[in-house]
């Protein structure tokens, strides 16, 4: 196991996180429940879509075999994705949305703060992009935890479901394996601990507001890096990567 | 019986040292809400860089039937237009 090994498996991971998430938001474009809120889930698609290129571009650099982003995001079956099973859930409703979202960035933001130091520059220039966005996008869906929670009883009860039905997906996040515990120890990758330390802190300070309640689950899905998904994956993909299998190698 | 959220006036200031300039208008259930729903409709494109934010029902506005009284007045009033100086070469523009 060498450095570059490291970088690469941290940076498909990060990048295969966001892309899945952000085509899961794009599917929203033009569905949202009224159009100020269907914009701003579209720019956080086009925010994380935006971070994958960056992710996969750098894998596809320190692989060196002239791997493309495109050929990442278009040419890869689903058993060579890396994401966790989360960023796959559907768009159930947008109690459901939000409260991935919500898990979602309130990790993402604790790995980007590790990884603004990283001893990779590249690594830690991609963070420093993202940070900010990141940043956002965790207000965004705090804002919205509050206002469901702390709204309506049928908004208090679509929140709190949602958050259940997450919960066992939540743990994926912060797996480690031999590569990322090198990549932590070598300071090019984050301390998963620590991460889930503070995305747990960050998330249970939103919930009380929200008055909304959130466990770590016992039992948690594991799999998702391995390239063991849900089986919305390969609907995702096929909606994803129809046109460009269609005609490879087009441009427009 | 209105579902709607309230509607909400949007002003943006494209840069330091510039005014705010109302750009349009949007729903949001409170001024929070508001001030990211304007982030995200009317910021996307690097448009500014300060957001305010007013309910419309608190705008006031002056009535458009008193069109004449308002506003007629000031059309033979040329004096109050600086136009009648001379500006001396070395000045340059003003």
């Amino acid at each position: 196991m060498n450095k570059q090994q490291a970088i690469f498996d941290l940076a498909l991971w990060m990048g295969d996180n966001t892309l899945i998430l952000g085509h899961r938001l794009s599917e929203l474009c033009g569905h949202g429940p009224i159009l100020e809120q269907d914009i701003a889930l579209t720019n956080i698609a086009l925010d994380l879509v935006g971070q994958s290129r960056m992710w996969l571009s750098l894998a596809g650099e320190v692989e060196g075999k002239d791997r493309t982003e495109d050929d990442f995001a278009y040419y890869r079956g689903e058993r060579d994705f890396t994401n966790v099973k989360l960023v796959e859930m559907p768009n159930h409703h947008w109690g459901y949305v939000i409260a991935r979202q919500f898990i979602y960035d309130a990790h993402h933001l604790a790995i980007l703060e590790q990884l603004v130091d990283s001893s990779d520059q590249a690594i830690a220039d991609i963070a420093a992009k993202a940070i900010k966005e990141v940043q956002y996008h965790l207000r965004f869906s705090s804002e919205w935890m509050i206002r469901m929670g702390d709204g309506t009883a049928v908004s208090h009860e679509k929140a709190q479901t949602s958050l259940e039905d997450l919960a066992p997906y939540i743990k994926s996040l912060t797996l480690t394996d031999e590569i990322s515990t090198f990549a932590a120890a070598e300071g090019i990758g984050f301390d998963a601990g620590r991460v889930e330390q503070e995305a747990w802190a960050t998330m249970q300070k939103v919930l009380e507001e929200a008055t909304l309640k959130l466990e770590p689950s016992e039992y948690y899905h594991k799999g998702g890096k391995q390239g063991l998904h849900t089986e919305h994956m390969g609907f995702i993909l096929a909606e994803m990567q129809s046109v460009v299998r269609a005609m490879p190698g087009n441009t427009w | 019986m209105d579902n709607n959220w309230p509607l909400w006036e949007v002003f943006i200031r494209s840069k330091k040292g510039l005014s705010h300039k109302h750009v349009g208008s949007l729903h949001a259930a409170d001024a929070d809400m508001a001030i990211e729903n304007a982030r995200d409709v009317y910021t996307r494109r690097m448009e500014g860089e300060s957001i305010w934010v007013v309910e419309s029902k608190d705008i006031v506005a002056s009535n458009p039937s008193q069109q004449e009284e308002l506003y007629d007045p000031a059309k033979d009033k040329i004096y109050r237009h600086p136009t009648f100086y001379d500006i001396p070469d070395e000045i340059g523009h003003m």
